[in-house]
């Protein structure tokens, strides 16, 4: 008897729920996209549903890669408001939205962050340049005159006499993070252009530049530790002679265990990331489905919640919780162009 | 005489090959021994561990504030309504309480240094008390209000110097004087076990990730129980053995095994994708996870039905059952707490689990507790994962207690298990 009865239950529920969802109007806002975002994304979200009688937005960390395929897998409550992104959007990624019927998207840049290279307080204080990080972690060394070697530097004196006798062991993101792009973008590739060839390889092959450039090492000086920064910078605290790469506001939660190495003489400090001075930082943005503002209740309101001073400006709460804010300038610039929704134009 | 009847030397040639056997057993017992200790020394650090840092979630530091609640000072002008009152700005009033207890403090960031002192929701504390106690309104009260994590981390530490690099020393200053008033103190965190997520840890709690895991949970039990019991009667009891259903039982064993992930693809594929069932709603969730959870019931089930004897089957049969009331009647109701057994272990390895999860985007930041199936949700160990995850120090704590909190319904599934199988299954 009872065994029918819930079979009934369930084949009732299944039916039921299979039935009215598509009916159902969403009410909240869908975000999804990069975990570099996340944390900030979630702060406004939260204090957007606490302070309006809107519902409190639902973000998802799917990494910025993942985010823009659900977010241009269609037009339609089915579909995410919102995409966090790390890295500006890929000619790509707008073309697969616009065959997907995603043709307004609106760019929100949300401020900046720094990537930092950091080893455990009380051991001994890097100062590194690109070229530095480049020598130590890249696939294969380049000389002066155009030709390739596997990199088989062992420790940091190997690569720079001014380094000491350490081994080189670095902690960082595996290939599908997009810290781990940001960090081959601009400390690897900043290093890489430092041979006079390569520079103008830049030109003449992109594809083999970047092969050069952006291809770390796999012989075990760069150890790939998830995605989790948190466990790196444990890591780090219980070996003292390994280096680790994260983000900014990790570095600033934990300065009391790890010190962040200086990059080009240049420290990592929220003042440096901000005036831009600190070479391996990258804006950080959102999207918007234009066509989802005014269907989904509250998404503008939304958007205009972030873009606020109180949030993203230079004294915003997002700052206390180590996001790097745009000037002043610069984010009145942005607020401006958000407030009209202009779309971008490819 | 020649009498021999033992050859003299037998015992003492035997004594090197039995103390050889003895030294053997020995070994091999010391051996399972320390295996057991082993692992137990393993079980015991983890959740040490975890109880260490976990119990830091339970408790929370809490100040002791003195509030005016003056009309003025609420900014409500005479004969205001109860509308009113949930009006009033109660941050201009947590600030100006707070200041007003450091009058000398002033500088726009030492002002916002002292704000730091109290927790993001201390507002938010204060609307509740003044909502439910209107009566209040018009007097000097001290309220115990929740600190902001890095005071609580602070406190909670031993107020170490090198423990709060989030504070600066004028709050540590600020920290001791408090202190020597008697205006600190750590109180339990009932906050833990009734809030939803949120990214202030001092206002995080695991009830909107225990109430997605009851959801998904309670429709992985209707669909995969209902599901697995009828398809292990079926195949045990009536299906013909032949070459298919062999093949079928080879699936389903094969199934059992394969990585949880696959089911949360599939769950993507199908639920989402085909039936257009929300995203991240536990409904989802616990379709994936009956789908994961079924292999698991139907073996246990048949196995269970294979223990009940066939001479019972044969004598429901013999005196005029027809087949479906043998099943029914005698072999099921005796074969119940196997399958229950197995379920509730199906059921807890699907509490567990977070990757399924993921593909159908229950892995989320969720605020609002789900009040339906419908409803977004996230589950307790989405919620472990998510706070592990998180920058700020004080998750650390938080992400042990929800650890606890998991482990806690763990070993009670696993309690019932035991229990039901000692006082229900009969033995032959």
């Amino acid at each position: 008897m009872m065994k029918k009865l819930n079979m009934a239950l369930a084949a009732a529920a299944l039916i039921g729920a299979a039935g009215t969802a598509p009916a159902l109007a969403r009410d909240e806002i869908r975000i999804v996209g990069s975990s570099t975002v996340y944390p900030f994304s979630t702060v406004v979200a939260e204090r957007f549903g606490k302070t309006t009688a809107f519902k409190t937005p639902v973000v998802e960390s799917t990494g910025t890669g993942g985010g823009f395929k659900l977010f241009c897998s269609g037009a339609g409550e089915n579909t995410p408001d919102i995409s966090n992104a790390s890295r500006a959007i890929k000619s790509s990624e707008i073309e697969l939205c616009a065959t997907n019927g995603v043709t307004e998207i609106v760019e929100v840049k949300v401020g900046y962050d720094g990537i930092v290279v950091a080893n455990a307080k009380g051991a001994n204080h890097f100062e590194f340049s690109t070229r530095d990080l480049f020598l130590a972690l890249a696939k294969d060394i380049p000389d002066e005159n155009g030709n390739l070697t596997p990199n088989t530097a062992k420790t940091w004196k190997d690569i720079n006499p001014a380094l000491p006798a350490m081994k080189i062991e670095v902690l960082g993101p595996p290939p599908t993070s997009g810290t781990r792009d940001a960090f081959a973008e601009l400390a690897m590739e900043s290093g890489c252009k430092s041979f006079a060839w390569i520079k103008d390889l830049k030109k003449s092959d992109k594809s083999k530049y970047k092969a050069i450039c952006h291809s770390i090492r796999e012989d075990g000086a760069y150890i790939e530790a998830g995605e989790n920064d948190n466990l790196i910078v444990q890591k780090l605290v219980a070996n003292e002679n390994a280096l680790g790469i994260f983000g900014f506001s990790f570095l600033d939660q934990n300065s009391d265990k790890v010190q962040a190495s200086t990059i080009n003489g240049t420290e990592a400090t929220f003042d440096n990331i901000a005036d831009g001075s600190y070479a391996v930082s990258r804006p950080l943005f959102f999207y918007v489905k234009k066509a989802h503002v005014g269907v989904i209740s509250g998404l503008e309101e939304f958007v205009l919640a972030f873009i606020a001073d109180e949030a993203t400006g230079e004294d915003g709460y997002l700052a206390d919780r180590g996001l790097i804010p745009m000037s002043a300038d610069e984010h009145a610039a942005q607020a401006a162009k958000v407030r009209n929704f202009e779309p971008l134009t490819h | 005489m020649t009498d021999q009847a033992y050859p003299p030397n037998l015992v003492t040639d035997a004594v090197p090959g039995v103390r050889k056997r003895h030294g053997k057993e020995i070994r091999f017992r010391l051996l399972g021994l320390s295996a057991i200790l082993a692992s137990l020394g393993f079980l015991v650090f983890f959740v040490a561990s975890i109880v260490i840092t976990g119990y830091g979630a339970f408790v929370k530091t809490v100040v002791l504030v003195d509030v005016d609640l003056s009309q003025e000072a609420l900014g409500l002008e005479a004969g205001y309504t109860s509308t009113d009152l949930e009006d009033v700005s109660y941050r201009t009033v947590v600030r100006g309480a707070i200041r007003g207890m450091f009058a000398d403090v002033s500088g726009r960031s030492a002002r916002r240094e002292l704000t730091g002192l109290l927790g993001a929701g201390a507002e938010f504390e204060l609307k509740d008390i003044v909502l439910k106690n209107p009566e209040l309104v018009g007097s000097q009260q001290s309220f115990w209000m929740t600190a902001s994590d890095d005071f609580d981390l602070f406190n909670k530490g031993g107020a170490k110097e090198e423990t709060a690099t989030q504070l600066t020393p004028q709050q540590k200053d600020w920290y001791r004087g408090l202190l020597r008033d008697g205006r600190v103190k750590t109180a339990f965190n009932a906050d833990f076990l009734t809030a939803s997520d949120s990214r202030d840890p001092e206002l995080a709690g695991v009830w909107g990730a225990i109430k997605g895991s009851f959801f998904a949970l309670g429709i992985c039990l209707l669909l995969s129980f209902t599901v697995g019991v009828l398809a292990a009667i079926y195949l045990e009891e009536f299906a013909p053995k032949n070459r298919w259903t062999s093949f079928l039982e080879v699936n389903i064993n094969n199934l059992a095994a394969v990585p949880s992930i696959t089911y949360g693809l599939l769950g993507l594929a199908i639920f989402l994708g085909i039936f257009g069932l929300p995203r991240s709603a536990s409904l989802v969730g616990g379709m994936v996870l009956a789908l994961m959870t079924l292999p698991t019931i139907i073996i246990s089930s048949r196995v269970a039905l294979q223990a009940v004897p066939p001479s019972i089957r044969e004598a429901a049969l013999g005196i005029g059952a027809s087949h479906i009331q043998a099943v029914f009647h005698h072999v099921v109701p005796l074969a119940l707490p196997g399958m229950l057994t197995g379920t509730i272990i199906g059921m807890a390895r699907a509490l567990g689990e977070t990757a399924p999860l993921l593909m159908i985007g229950m892995v989320a930041f969720i605020a609002d507790a789900p009040s339906s199936v419908l409803d977004p949700a996230s589950a307790l160990p989405v919620q472990v994962y998510l706070w592990a995850d998180s920058p700020e120090r004080a998750f650390a704590e938080k992400t042990a207690g929800a650890i606890l909190v998991l482990l806690a319904f763990l070993v009670l599934m696993n309690l019932a298990a035991v229990i039901l199988r000692k006082r229900f299954e009969k033995r032959w």
